[in-house]
């Protein structure tokens, strides 16, 4: 009889706990479905309240080609967003590389100033620092530039991930350096053939930091890019949504609400793991 | 550690740097990328902001030395005080918001069980969508007419008229907090989930056997050990609000009625609207001392427990 007891109130106890976690999940997972579902319905009916979110009257893709036919439409503002991340991936990837096996393996004059004002930029936020950045940019002939943007980009993401690096590098022992150096490897070569395989996991880390980073940013890409050609996702989807280009389409909205969204979602989803490592990394810090 | 045999203070060019002194001095290049783009990227431009700030700057135009004038008519700018107080407002809120949300979710997902793997990334995934992305999201689903909140709530009865919960400042605020607090408990979940598993499982187990009831035990050992965490969190989560824009640009453009301009917001404006780009420059200032202060507490915050290293 107890025993009978204890397993059910075991048991209910287990549904209660399940219930929960499908009902959040539910709630948290909700919005996303319901822009992602509904961004699929005519132009007719994405205007009338989501309800229920899937199309009825047939899955249609006249969303995706409408927002397509506003300002410079969407593809170039896609490229511009894909063309900004991946820059921007690949620029903070190979400088922090640089930096943190810099970091970690040499002693030379300066080298703690440069580590600790590196870091401490963590401290000052870029807002507050953007219309000088407009004026630099201009200076150097980068104003209203994919590039420009890219450097700010950068520089924003250094900290974390020149930090990482450094620990990255500062976890590889000197003995497989030793190894390659009586093998008559320079230090260019070294650190590209023996090294960074070594710290292979770092690098997916911070690669992905960089993207979701450059891809989501709003306010730097608003302010420094003012042509329309230039527009990257959320600069563009702003103004449409804003109702610059007319009466708002909502169903519009929600097709680019969907393309900006999914690339984050499928990159997380995929590398998850390297992404937590990454937000434990700074957590511990 | 490193062999530095040769690293000694030479002469100035008397001798030539040899073998492990010339490959240790070759480390500067490997930095200097990163050092030229955050002195081009971020120490010119802080420096050009505590210069602008005591200058009338235009965008056109003859820009003027005029001194702390700028700062003089900070004292007297009441909106952007207002907006000022708004931004705390909205941090304290929204802060313990996310933290009563958070906190049960990291000790809902803290130990391994069936499915919290699952239940994690579900809880998650709102926080790698960006800022932008989630606010243009929102904006449809709080529309009066196409959105889902309002005509739902009008379908199930609940309400006999449509209401439209972005005209006035109450339903609007707190339909800002629904919506940070969705995007970002999830990622205030992982930190704080991630101190919880770090507390050493036997104390909770002696605490058990000395007979300490689950509140006690939070209190007694939970809360004091997370400490740090703790902290972390809420810097993190105070941060982050204090330069709060997207959502309240992209959703409410600061209204209803101006009411729900942030700080940062209205250094835009100054900046990049009005193009009074010294005055914006000190308010900026004014805002990065601010944050620098809050550094500061974090850095006390998050020390290492006396006697631990």
């Amino acid at each position: 009889m107890a025993q009978a007891t204890s397993r059910n109130r075991r048991l209910a106890a287990r549904i209660a706990e399940h219930s929960t976690g499908i009902i959040a999940s539910v709630l948290f997972a909700a919005p996303i479905v319901w822009a992602v579902l509904s961004a699929f319905k005519p132009a007719q009916e994405a205007r009338l309240p989501p309800l229920p979110p899937w199309p009825t009257s047939g899955v249609s893709l006249e969303n995706y080609v409408t927002l397509n036919s506003f300002g410079d439409g969407l593809w170039i503002s896609a490229q511009n967003s894909i063309y900004v991340s991946v820059m921007t991936v690949v620029l903070s990837v190979a400088v922090s590389v640089l930096a943190g096996y810099g970091f970690s393996r040499f002693r030379f004059p300066f080298k703690d100033l440069f580590f600790v004002l590196i870091l401490s930029t963590i401290m000052i936020p870029f807002q507050s620092i953007l219309t000088p950045i407009f004026l630099v940019l201009t200076k150097l002939g980068l104003h209203n530039t994919l590039t420009g943007l890219v450097g700010v980009y950068v520089t924003l993401q250094l900290p974390f991930s020149i930090f990482m690096m450094r620990n990255a590098f500062d976890a590889v022992p000197r003995e497989i350096e030793e190894a390659a150096r009586m093998d008559g490897a320079g230090n260019l070569t070294m650190l590209v053939k023996v090294m960074l395989p070594l710290v292979w996991p770092g690098v997916v880390t911070i690669a992905l930091f960089a993207f979701l980073g450059a891809w989501n940013e709003f306010l730097a890409a608003l302010v420094l890019m003012t042509d329309q050609s230039k527009f990257t996702l959320p600069v563009m989807m702003t103004a449409l949504q804003s109702g610059r280009f007319g009466a708002i389409d909502w169903g519009a909205v929600q097709a680019g609400v969907t393309v900006m969204m999914v690339p984050c979602l499928i990159l997380f989803l995929v590398l998850q793991r390297f992404y937590i490592r990454g937000l434990m990394a700074g957590a511990v810090k | 550690m490193t062999s530095i045999t040769a690293a000694t203070p030479a002469p100035p060019r008397a001798r030539k740097l040899t073998g492990a002194g010339r490959r240790q001095w070759i480390g500067l290049l490997y930095v200097a990328p990163a050092v030229a783009l955050v002195v081009v990227f971020f120490l010119i431009p802080l420096g050009m902001t505590a210069w602008m700030s005591l200058h009338n700057w235009p965008l056109m135009g003859e820009r003027s030395y005029i001194g702390l004038g700028n700062y003089v008519a900070i004292l007297h700018d009441t909106r952007f005080w207002n907006a000022l107080r708004f931004t705390g407002w909205y941090t304290l809120v929204v802060t313990i918001a996310i933290f009563a949300v958070a906190f049960p979710l990291a000790l809902f997902v803290e130990r391994p069980r069936p499915l919290t793997n699952l239940y994690r990334t579900m809880f998650f995934m709102p926080a790698v969508v960006g800022f932008a992305s989630a606010s243009l999201l929102w904006s449809w689903l709080l529309n009066v007419d196409s959105g889902l909140f309002s005509p739902a709530a009008y379908d199930l009865g609940l309400i006999d008229r449509k209401f439209n919960l972005l005209a006035t400042f109450q339903p609007a605020f707190w339909s800002i907090i629904a919506m940070v607090v969705w995007k970002v408990a999830g990622f205030t979940m992982i930190i704080l989930m991630a101190g919880l598993q770090s507390i050493p499982q036997d104390l909770q187990e002696a605490a058990v056997i000395d007979g300490a009831g689950p509140f006690a035990r939070f209190r007694a050992i939970t809360l004091p050990l997370m400490r740090r965490t703790l902290a972390l969190a809420l810097i993190l989560s105070v941060a982050g609000s204090i330069l709060a824009f997207d959502q309240f640009y992209i959703i409410l453009r600061g209204g209803p009625r101006n009411q729900t301009l942030t700080a940062v917001y209205w250094i835009f404006n100054q900046s990049f609207v009005s193009f009074k780009l010294g005055y914006g420059a000190a308010l900026s200032m004014v805002l990065l001392v601010i944050l620098v202060a809050l550094s500061l507490v974090q850095l006390w915050l998050l020390r290492k427990p006396e006697g631990l290293d």
